[in-house]
């Protein structure tokens, strides 16, 4: 059942290169780790022997700060958890609430929902797959996916405002309509975006240098994986198909069609080829959700008691200005009782375990951070590969610092 | 993906195996099945319900505890396992009292890796003390912290803003 | 006398076959357009700093595109995203390997105050732990921004005195945070 001994002993009776034992930092603060984590690694020369993790160097307390906080105001919060891909937080914590008070969500911001999250899925993945190339030496993926990135920046901003930390939507839908420029942009991506990916794939997909450098580095066997916890593209890579979008489908997933690409051997190659092809499917989603966009159905669900009234409303009407009153002091008959609810984040099962007693803040807010739980098979993943394999297997493990620390 | 197992079949299997340490089954507005139980056989139970041929729950989605200071003595703290049977699309919620002078449940990192860190979080955030568990310390928090930051009785203000005025904020 | 002229960032009096400048202007140009950043990029606001280092943004434009991530050979610390209380002795060991002379920018809400953050566990800006020069505002804040920053810093690096590193001010600064330092104070 636990073999993690066997693998660690392995490692070290391997024969020596030279015998002497080496102790070196990665971390806290180092260019190879993208985020602030510390590593001290046992290396032999250039072999890693053994691996001692340090977390918790940005811990902000975001469980404690969500029991002080409306349930409104813990939206902006789940922005910093993955910030590569905030509004998949926003909107799975947003169809918390809606579990837990029993809102209907018309179809049509479901399928704006689901928009959203595949843009998000992909500036995720982008991000990652180009700092794998970043990290093995090709600079050149990551200038050109960086340009995507601002794509879809460009369309979060005509949603919400803002680029990185999004605050998207309310409990019960969007602040306000996806407006003319929103269309023009989400068109113009949807037709162009496929070529330029295509030539980014082409730069590194049968790149005989990367592939000396990726394939069988990193290696974790599947029943090793689940029992580590993994989800997400890290789970599929090692060749098991849960993903929470089909599994437990929420906002309607189950009315697209999309496949789940898993990988074989479980290694940085084929995690980097997982998230490929899931860009593709995201894209894929895109686009059935953008041609059956239904027209009628508005932009938020019918439930003053729940979502934020419009400012125009608070200020110039009775009933908009008691909403907003009420809910903001936390007068509204939120349900007491708990409610587990998780989405396919950038990382995998993104979690949130929300406990109300019926107040105005959650009794206890307890995210599943899919980083925090998967990065401890680290040590096992690089006990005896090369020191430079390690830095490649950590970005492909796509261990976002706000995530792990939260 | 429909569920394979209805909640009642795996709520009398489990009576069925472990008859006294089951407690009331809690009705939750997931659906999910939640029990009470007792935590001494909490690793019992996680390991049974790992090696059952027909659930098959080999999966921990999380651990995590939550303080309650005004339960009745002996249940200030609560252990909740949430675990998943991928094969069946199954997810099982356990719930475990304990005492806030010596909340000591046994570690299940023997039977899940991934519980070695998620233990280590509890304790931190609530002083939750897993036994047996291979190096129960901080993690997140520094080692020099002597308080336990997510019980209810601790504040989250750092305290040492100046530019909080009281009088803006209602205090 | 000749004419004075300001050619490019150097003001000069220039006459045919010669040219009289101070040698703090000539020095601080150089500082100014030649800035090593070290980037400390910890969460979201480093992401956004890896945006404005990508093509749409490209700070590069702005001669400040040689990212240094040894303390030891730079000038400018970025601090982007949140800085703990376990971070916090890091950050100040980063600051003090740093050689004179240093410039020090908090971009974004967290670095500069805590931001949002205000919990037991993060650093309530990082000035009280180490001098900063400038304070880039937002949560987190746009590219823009943050090399509207950079080049507030390199204003700063161009005007400022080659003296003002071994001014007794100076020395107040470092000792008011207990920094080390071998400054006499005149």
């Amino acid at each position: 059942m636990n073999n993690k001994e066997s693998v660690l002993s392995k490692a070290l009776s391997d024969e020596t290169m030279d015998g002497q034992i080496a102790t070196l930092n990665l971390g806290p603060t180092h260019p190879a780790t993208h985020g602030i984590f510390q590593n001290v690694l046992k290396v032999d020369g250039e072999k890693v022997l053994s691996s001692e993790q340090t977390v918790g160097y940005i811990h902000r307390a975001f469980e404690k700060m969500a029991e002080r906080k409306s349930y409104q105001q813990i939206t902006p919060l789940t922005d910093r958890l993955n910030y590569c891909s905030s509004p998949i937080n926003n909107i799975g914590w947003q169809m918390t609430v809606e579990k837990l008070c029993g809102i209907e969500i018309p179809k049509r911001v479901q399928y704006l929902r689901v928009i959203i999250m595949e843009l998000a899925r992909i500036s995720d993945h982008l991000v990652c797959n180009s700092v794998i190339g970043v990290d093995s030496g090709a600079l050149t993926g990551f200038t050109w996916m960086f340009i995507e990135r601002e794509r879809i920046y460009d369309m979060y901003e005509q949603i919400c405002g803002t680029r990185l930390t999004t605050n998207i939507g309310r409990i019960g839908g969007f602040e306000r309509d996806i407006n003319e420029k929103f269309h023009t942009l989400l068109k113009d991506f949807i037709d162009g975006f496929e070529k330029r990916f295509n030539e980014f794939n082409a730069l590194l997909d049968r790149n005989r240098i990367f592939m000396d450098r990726t394939i069988g580095v990193g290696k974790i066997s599947a029943e090793r994986a689940l029992n580590y916890g993994f989800v997400g593209p890290n789970l599929r890579a090692v060749g098991v198909d849960y993903d929470v979008r089909v599994h437990s489908p929420y906002s309607s997933y189950q009315d697209f069609e999309f496949d789940i690409p898993v990988g074989t051997e479980g290694d940085t190659y084929d995690r980097f080829q997982v998230r490929q092809e899931e860009i593709r499917q995201s894209l894929r989603i895109i686009k059935q959700a953008y041609q059956n966009l239904p027209t009628e159905g508005g932009y938020h669900a019918d439930a003053p008691m729940f979502y934020l009234p419009r400012k125009e409303n608070v200020y110039n009407t009775i009933e908009g200005m008691i909403y907003h009153f009420k809910q903001v002091y936390g007068e509204m008959p939120y349900p007491v009782g708990e409610v587990y609810h998780s989405v396919e984040g950038g990382n995998g099962e993104l979690g949130y375990y929300l406990i109300s007693d019926g107040g105005r803040s959650p009794y206890r807010l307890q995210f599943r951070r899919p980083c925090f739980i998967y990065y401890q098979a680290y040590p096992e993943m690089i006990s005896g590969q090369m020191l430079s394999d390690a830095v490649v297997t950590l970005s492909s493990l796509n261990v976002i610092a706000g995530e792990l620390d939260a | 993906m429909e569920s394979k197992l209805t909640n009642e079949q795996v709520l009398e299997a489990l009576r069925a195996q472990f008859a006294n340490a089951i407690g009331e089954e809690e009705q939750t507005i997931d659906n999910y099945l939640t029990v009470y139980v007792d935590p001494k056989s909490v690793h019992e139970m996680v390991k049974w319900l790992f090696i059952h041929d027909g659930f098959r729950v080999r999966f921990l989605t999380n651990i995590t505890g939550v303080h309650y200071p005004d339960n009745e003595k002996g249940k200030e703290l609560m252990v909740v396992y949430h675990l998943h049977s991928l094969e069946n699309n199954f997810r099982i919620r356990l719930k475990a009292f304990l005492p806030i002078d010596k909340p000591e449940i046994d570690s299940i990192e023997d039977i899940y890796s991934a519980a070695n860190w998620i233990e280590r979080e509890t304790y931190d955030f609530f002083g939750i003390v897993f036994k047996n568990h291979p190096n129960l310390k901080r993690i997140l928090n520094e080692d020099s912290m002597d308080y336990f930051p997510m019980r209810k009785e601790y504040r989250v203000e750092d305290g040492t803003r100046q530019d909080k005025d009281d009088r803006f904020f209602g205090r | 006398m000749g004419k004075v002229t300001a050619e490019g960032q150097l003001e000069a009096i220039n006459y045919e076959g010669f040219q009289l400048t101070k040698l703090d202007t000539v020095i601080g140009v150089a500082r100014a357009n030649s800035l090593w950043p070290l980037p400390f990029a910890t969460s979201c606001c480093g992401i956004e700093y890896m945006a404005s280092m990508a093509p749409n943004y490209d700070i590069a434009r702005f001669g400040m595109e040689r990212m240094s991530f040894s303390p030891r050979q730079a000038d400018l610390l970025i601090i982007a995203g949140t800085i703990s209380k376990k971070l916090a002795p890091v950050l100040r060991q980063a600051y003090e390997q740093m050689a004179e002379p240093k410039w020090v920018m908090a971009v974004g809400a967290c670095a500069s105050s805590g931001g949002i953050f205000d919990t037991y566990s993060v650093l309530q800006g990082v000035d009280r732990i180490i001098p900063v020069d400038v304070y880039v505002p937002g949560c987190a804040p746009r590219p823009e921004q943050i090399i509207d920053g950079i080049m507030n810093i390199q204003a700063l690096a161009k005007h400022e005195s080659l003296r003002r590193r071994y001014s007794a001010e100076y020395k107040h600064l470092l000792d008011n945070y207990n920094i080390e330092h071998d400054i006499d104070g005149e």
